[in-house]
């Protein structure tokens, strides 16, 4: 992959993002998501202090952070998939399109359903690929008999995955490759049409071509989608994000564009983790 | 000195192997020399006679298959959804601490004692014998076989993929059954296996509950006939013709066994090529 002395350089490479003035939380379209003063428990241990921030439509945002930062954790508030796990609440306003989705009369399976989410592991169903993708729209009824077979062959083709299993549809999904997995769990989210995409270090288990071809589907849905990404890796947030953000102990220390934080960090926690001394 | 101490324990490692596989063989030998000596086509055809004259084993066959098939009928839904819950639904409750516990005395209670339990509350009731009250027997002790196999083989269902489920909208009963059951199939299936070559062996249990009967008989409300007491009375007399019978349907069984293990460990080995296959 890039040596990190390449990435200045390669940001360069990118087109220029707008940038909304005064406010360095900004991206390609119109705030998405707003976070305001968010605080996160795991029983009595605080994960998350303090969050506000806006996610911009139709744009990347990196979020990184030395483990256990909370990023992931913020994730799993977006999609409130926290909450299929006992003793973990979240208090604040977090709103996606306008709804505040931490309120208690929202339905979390119709939530999730429009938030969708890929994780560090790929996680194929014990079904055929053609099945694996199907999955969210038999589940939703929004699609059957040709329609199913349009959408399924659509979502294949924008996880750019449709050329290499279009000859295998019946196949289990789970006899893929890790790289190809991790696609058609991609392929599956997208098949539905959420409003967001969540990615919790997607490719954390992936050798680098996988990566890089994942990368490249990324970009090719940024156009579509609000992408909100987690990863390690922070070449990876310098290639991919328009945004990222920098969080450290439960906190967000800065974020603002991609180019800045990677090159002119303002806090000094920032530089210290992009430079590696600690992390 | 250390090289001595290493080659005594290897050496006895080897002495009580050999000692183990040769007890083995011997059994397996008289059986088989025996048993061949007893088989023949009249033994699938004919009904057990009196003393002194010929006859087969049919009723007793037919008799184990009608009562094994009842008993995995009975006994393995339960078992299956009482695994269930303890796996996905109540894995941390002190009710399934309570139930685990008496599961495993369950499981390693003497097969006698359920008999004489089914006894008491079904035979003594109703006043007779019959093939219910041991196919009840029987499902009593196929109920901790399938329940253990069951909690063990969903807990190797790796979270992601739950996560992945409900990250897509689906609600745990839908994951349940579209995910998590089809992931543990061949597992389940092989609990159910084991589970039937344990029982189709028992036969204290039906000694007191489905007692024998000397003819053909498909009355479930009836005594009935089947091969572990019949080999039981019959190599305890002292008829050759009874003793000839009771070898082959020593035989019999044991090969029956002997299959559904081989089968459940074929299906074992191709779950774990399964999951090997996916990285």
């Amino acid at each position: 992959m890039m040596p990190s002395s390449k990435i200045p350089k390669h940001l360069k490479l990118r087109p220029p993002v707008p940038v909304a003035q005064g406010t360095a939380e900004s991206g390609a379209g119109p705030a998405k998501i707003e976070i305001r003063s968010l605080n996160f428990y795991y029983g009595e241990v605080r994960a998350l202090s303090d969050i506000s921030m806006t996610i911009a439509d139709r744009a990347i945002t990196a979020f990184i952070g030395p483990s256990g930062c909370g990023k992931s954790t913020l994730l799993r508030v977006l999609n409130r998939m926290y909450a299929l796990y006992p003793h973990q609440r979240a208090e604040g306003e977090v709103r996606i399109g306008g709804e505040d989705i931490l309120s208690a009369t929202v339905d979390v399976a119709d939530l999730r359903y429009r938030i969708g989410m890929v994780f560090q592991r790929p996680t194929p169903f014990p079904m055929t690929v053609f099945e694996n993708v199907a999955f969210g729209l038999r589940l939703h009824a929004v699609a059957r008999g040709a329609e199913l077979h349009h959408r399924v062959e659509a979502a294949l083709r924008e996880a750019a995955l449709w050329d290499e299993v279009k000859d295998m549809l019946n196949k289990d999904g789970r006899s893929l490759s890790g790289g190809q997995q991790q696609r058609l769990c991609i392929a599956r989210t997208i098949a539905v049409n959420p409003d967001v995409l969540l990615l919790d270090e997607p490719t954390a288990a992936l050798d680098p071509i996988s990566t890089l071809r994942i990368e490249e589907t990324l970009q090719a849905l940024r156009e579509k989608f609000c992408i909100v990404i987690v990863t390690h890796n922070l070449q990876q947030a310098a290639r991919v994000s328009h945004v990222t953000g920098f969080m450290y102990m439960g906190e967000l220390v800065e974020m603002g564009l991609s180019s800045a934080i990677f090159t002119t960090p303002k806090d000094r926690r920032t530089d210290d983790y992009i430079t590696g001394r600690f992390g | 000195m250390r090289r001595f101490r290493n080659g005594a324990f290897l050496a006895l490692a080897v002495l009580a192997t050999t000692i183990g596989l040769a007890c083995l063989a011997a059994i397996l030998w008289t059986l088989v020399s025996h048993g061949f000596a007893g088989l023949s086509s009249q033994v699938f055809t004919q009904m057990t006679p009196p003393p002194g004259s010929r006859g087969g084993l049919l009723n007793a066959i037919y008799g184990s298959v009608v009562m094994t098939l009842l008993g995995i009928l009975i006994g393995s839904p339960i078992g299956l959804l009482a695994g269930t819950y303890l796996a996905e639904y109540g894995r941390r409750s002190p009710l399934s601490t309570t139930i685990r516990f008496i599961n495993d005395v369950l499981l390693s209670a003497p097969s006698i004692i359920i008999g004489l339990f089914v006894y008491q509350i079904v035979v003594v009731r109703v006043g007779h014998f019959s093939a219910l009250a041991g196919a009840i027997a029987l499902a009593v002790i196929a109920i901790p076989v399938t329940l253990r196999t069951t909690e063990d083989m969903l807990n190797l269902v790796p979270a992601g993929m739950k996560d992945a489920s409900a990250a897509l909208g689906a609600y745990p009963w839908r994951t349940l059954i579209s995910v998590i059951y089809p992931a543990a199939r061949s597992g389940i299936v092989t609990g159910l296996l084991l589970a039937i070559a344990r029982i189709s062996g028992e036969t204290a249990p039906l000694l007191f509950t489905a007692l024998n009967n000397q003819f053909w008989s498909t009355d479930l409300n009836a005594p009935m006939a089947n091969l572990p007491v019949v080999i039981f009375q019959f190599a305890l007399s002292p008829y050759t013709n009874w003793q000839d019978l009771a070898w082959a349907g020593a035989l019999i069984i044991t090969t029956t066994i002997l299959l559904l293990s081989i089968l459940a460990r074929f299906l074992l080995a191709m779950l774990q090529a399964q999951r090997g296959g996916g990285r």
